[in-house]
C-alpha cells in the first residue's frame, strides 16, 4: 500500500514537474470500505489537473483509510513538512470535522470535494473553507421537495445512526410536507434489512425515503426488490451513483434519486468531462468524480488570477467561482457553500449499463439552512 | 404490532441465525480442534462471495457460483493453513491473532487488486426470487426460506460428519488429545488441513449465499466475524451443537431486539427518545445475552472447557 501511494505521488510529481509553485495536498479514502468514493474523487481531480497541462501545480495524494486519526496525522504532515498551500479530498464528514478546522486555522485553504457537515456550514464556517460539493442536508432536502411534487403524503424514512444519517432525515423532513409513518435509525454498516422491510410493509406508508450510502444501500435495495413490497422509493444520489449501480442491478431500476450532477446535464463542460473520464479510466464518472473534477478546476481558475501565497486575492478568486462547472451554473453563498440546482434523476438501463437519466429540477438555486448562522 | 409482523420477524431472526451458524461452525471447529483463533475467517467468507459473483457473472448459473464459492474458499483455506497457520499451532494466541489479522489485510488488498474497489453484482437466481405467501398470510421472500433450508441441511450434514463418520471421530479425538491420536497413527497435519478447509468452505458458502442479497465488497466479512465469535462463546468453544443453538439465539435476539426494544421504550418515553434509546440498547442486546450466558455457564452452553 505504502509503495502504491509513493508511486501515485511520484506520478503526480512527475506530471507536474519539480518546480511547482503551488502545492495541493489531497487526503482521501483509497483503501478499506468506501475506497471507491475516494478513488473517483482523486481520478476526477487528477483528470482536470492533467487536462490543464500546468507544470506549476503539484498534487500530493495520501490515503486516510477512512480513519480520523490517520487523516489528522496526514494533515499535520502535509501542513508542517510538505508545506502545502491548499488541501482537499476528504470524503467522510467525521474525518472532515477532525481535519478541516485545524487546517484552515493554520492558514491553509481547504476545498471539500464531498463532505459538507452542518457544523462547518453554520457557526463553524471559515473564510478559508470552501465546499465544492453540497452541504450534507441538500440532496435530502431536494428528495423531500420532490416527494411533495409527486404527491406522496406519508413517508417511511430510514438512515444509519450517525451524524450524516441524522442530517439526512432532518433534511428530508425540512422540506417534506406530508406525514412521517415511521422514522428508523439503523446501525452503521448494517447489511440485513429484513426487519426494517417488514416494518415498512406493516406501516401503511405510501413512500419510502432512505439514506444508506455505499454497501448498505446495495443490500437494502436488493432485499427490498425481493420482498414484494412495492412502495415507491426516493433517496439521495449516494445510493445510486455510477460506482454502485452495477452492483445493485435491476433492483434499482426506476428509482428516483436527487443529485446536483448527472452525466446527461446538458453543457459542453459536462459532455467533455464524461467523454474524457470514460476514455481515460474506462468507466463512467460518478457524482464523486464530477465533484473532484470541479474542485480542481475551481482551484486552477483561482490560480489564474492570484497566487495561493497571496491569501486575500486567492480567496476572492475562489469565491468568484469563475470556472466552467460540470453542473452548469455554480456560485458560492455567503458561507462558501454552493448555491446550485438539484435535479431529480431516474435509474435506467442503457444496454448493459445501469445509469441515471435527469427527470427535472427538484430544487432550483438552492442554498442551505445554516448559511444564516455563519459570521465570517 | 400485528401477529404477522411478529412471525415475519421471527423468520428473519431464524434466517440470520442460520447464516451465522455457517460462519460459526467453521470457526468453532478450527478453534476447538486446533486451538487456533482465526481472525481471517471473515476473509474466507469474502473469498466465497467474490468467487460466486465472478462465476455467476461469467456463466449466469447460481449453482455453479455456489460450487465455485465452496471450492475457492476451501482451496484458499487449505493454502493458508499449509503456508501460514501450520506454523502457529504452538504459538501463543496473541501471535495467532497478529498473523491472522495480517491475513485479513492481505486478503482485502489482494481482492481489491484483482476485482477493483467497486462492489460486485451477485443476484438471487430467478427461480428463487420474489415473495411467497406462507400459511397465515405472511409474505416472505422465497430466497430467505431457501437460506434457512440450506443452513439446516448443512447442520444435519455436520452432525452426521462428526457423529457418524471416521473423520468425525478423529476430529473429536483431536479436540480432546492431539498427542494421543497422533500416537495412534492418525496423520494429524492432514487432519488439520482438512478441518481448516472444511471450515473455510462453510464460510465461503455463507458468503456466497448472503452475497446475493447483500453487497459483495471488500471488508464484508469482518462485521459477521465479530458476531460469529459471540456465537461460539455463547455456544461453547468446539461444539457444533452449541454453535447452532448460539447462532439461532444471537440471530433472534439481534432481530427481535432491534424491533421490540424501541417499541417497548415508547410505552413510557416520548417516541424520538424511545427510538434512540431502544436502538442503542438493541445494538448491545447480543453482548448482554453473551454476558448473561457466561455468568450462568462460564464455558458457554455446550462447552467442555473454558
Amino acid at each position: 500500500m505504502k509503495r502504491l501511494l509513493a508511486l501515485s505521488t511520484a506520478i503526480a510529481l512527475g506530471a507536474s514537474g519539480a518546480m511547482a509553485d503551488t502545492k495541493i495536498g489531497m487526503i482521501t479514502t483509497l483503501s478499506g470500505g468506501g475506497a471507491g468514493l475516494g478513488i473517483d474523487v482523486r481520478d476526477g481531480f487528477m483528470l482536470a489537473i492533467a487536462q490543464a497541462g500546468r507544470d506549476d501545480v503539484e498534487v500530493v495524494i495520501e490515503d486516510d483509510q477512512r480513519k480520523p486519526d490517520i487523516a489528522v496525522q496526514l494533515a499535520d504532515k502535509m501542513i508542517q513538512s510538505e508545506k502545502v498551500d491548499i488541501m482537499t479530498g476528504i470524503i467522510w464528514s467525521n474525518l472532515a470535522m477532525a481535519v478541516v478546522p485545524s487546517a484552515v486555522n493554520q492558514g491553509v485553504f481547504y476545498l471539500s470535494p464531498n463532505a459538507g457537515p452542518s457544523a462547518l456550514a453554520g457557526k463553524g464556517c471559515h473564510e478559508n473553507y470552501f465546499n465544492v460539493a453540497w452541504q450534507n442536508d441538500n440532496l435530502h432536502e431536494a428528495a423531500g421537495a420532490y416527494a411533495n411534487g409527486t404527491g406522496y403524503e406519508n413517508s417511511f424514512i430510514l438512515a444509519p445512526n450517525y451524524p450524516a444519517g441524522k442530517d439526512a432525515l432532518t433534511g428530508y423532513k425540512r422540506f417534506f410536507e406530508g406525514e412521517i409513518a415511521n422514522e428508523i435509525y439503523t446501525q452503521l454498516g448494517q447489511t440485513d434489512y429484513a426487519a426494517e422491510i417488514a416494518q415498512i410493509r406493516a406501516s401503511g406508508a405510501d413512500s419510502v425515503f432512505f439514506f444508506l450510502p455505499g454497501g448498505m444501500g446495495i443490500s437494502f435495495l436488493k432485499q427490498y426488490a425481493d420482498s414484494g413490497v412495492d412502495l415507491p422509493v426516493v433517496g439521495p444520489a449516494f445510493s445510486f451513483d455510477q460506482g454502485i449501480l452495477q452492483a445493485v442491478g435491476g433492483a434499482a431500476l426506476g428509482v428516483v434519486n436527487t443529485s446536483q450532477w448527472s452525466k446527461d446535464i446538458d453543457n459542453a463542460t459536462n459532455a467533455a468531462f464524461v467523454e474524457s473520464f470514460a476514455a481515460e479510466y474506462g468507466r463512467l464518472p460518478s457524482l464523486y468524480a464530477s465533484q473532484g473534477f470541479d474542485t480542481a478546476n475551481l482551484i486552477l481558475s483561482a490560480l489564474d488570477k492570484a497566487s495561493a501565497d497571496d491569501a486575500g486575492a486567492f480567496r476572492d478568486a475562489l469565491r468568484a467561482a469563475d470556472f466552467d462547472s460540470t453542473r452548469g451554473d455554480f456560485a458560492f453563498g455567503p458561507n462558501n457553500h454552493p448555491v446550485q440546482t438539484i435535479y431529480a434523476r431516474e435509474v435506467i438501463q442503457e444496454g448493459d449499463v445501469f445509469t441515471n437519466k435527469t427527470l427535472g429540477v427538484a430544487l432550483a438555486n438552492h442554498s442551505d439552512a445554516y448559511a444564516g448562522n455563519c459570521n465570517m | 404490532m400485528s401477529t404477522i409482523l411478529i412471525l415475519e420477524q421471527v423468520l428473519n431472526g431464524l434466517q440470520f441465525g442460520i447464516m451465522l451458524f455457517l460462519m460459526a461452525a467453521g470457526l468453532t471447529l478450527i478453534f476447538g480442534v486446533m486451538g487456533l483463533i482465526n481472525l481471517a475467517h471473515g476473509s474466507l467468507y469474502m473469498v466465497g462471495a467474490f468467487a460466486a459473483a465472478a462465476v455467476a457473472g461469467a456463466t449466469g448459473s447460481f449453482l455453479l457460483a455456489l460450487a465455485a464459492a465452496l471450492a475457492a474458499a476451501a482451496v484458499a483455506g487449505a493454502i493458508i493453513e499449509i503456508v501460514v497457520i501450520r506454523r502457529l499451532y504452538r504459538a501463543a494466541h496473541l501471535d495467532q491473532v497478529l498473523a491472522t489479522f495480517a491475513l485479513i489485510l492481505i486478503f482485502s488488498e489482494g481482492t481489491r487488486w484483482v476485482f477493483g474497489s467497486f462492489p460486485l453484482f451477485l443476484d438471487v437466481p430467478s427461480y428463487l426470487s420474489g415473495p411467497v405467501t406462507l400459511p397465515g398470510g405472511i409474505q416472505y421472500p422465497l430466497y430467505r426460506l431457501a437460506l434457512i433450508a440450506v443452513g439446516l441441511a448443512v447442520a444435519v450434514f455436520l452432525w452426521w460428519l462428526t457423529a457418524r463418520t471416521r473423520i468425525g471421530i478423529q476430529i473429536r479425538a483431536g479436540e480432546n488429545d492431539r498427542e494421543m491420536i497422533a500416537a495412534l497413527g492418525v496423520d494429524i497435519s492432514r487432519l488439520y488441513t482438512l478441518v481448516f478447509a472444511l471450515g473455510a468452505a462453510l464460510a465461503g458458502l455463507a458468503g456466497a449465499l448472503v452475497g446475493a442479497i447483500q453487497s459483495v465488497q471488500v471488508g464484508m466479512g469482518e462485521p459477521v466475524l465479530i458476531l460469529a465469535f459471540v456465537v461460539i462463546v455463547i455456544g461453547g468453544i468446539g461444539s457444533i451443537k452449541g454453535a447452532f443453538i448460539g447462532a439461532v439465539l444471537v440471530g433472534l435476539t439481534d432481530t427481535l431486539g432491534g424491533i421490540f426494544l424501541p417499541e417497548l421504550f415508547k410505552l413510557f418515553m416520548e417516541p424520538g427518545a424511545a427510538t434512540q434509546t431502544g436502538s442503542a440498547l438493541a445494538s448491545m442486546a447480543v453482548y448482554i445475552l453473551m454476558s448473561l450466558v457466561l455468568i450462568w455457564r462460564p464455558t458457554g452452553l455446550f462447552g467442555a472447557r473454558a
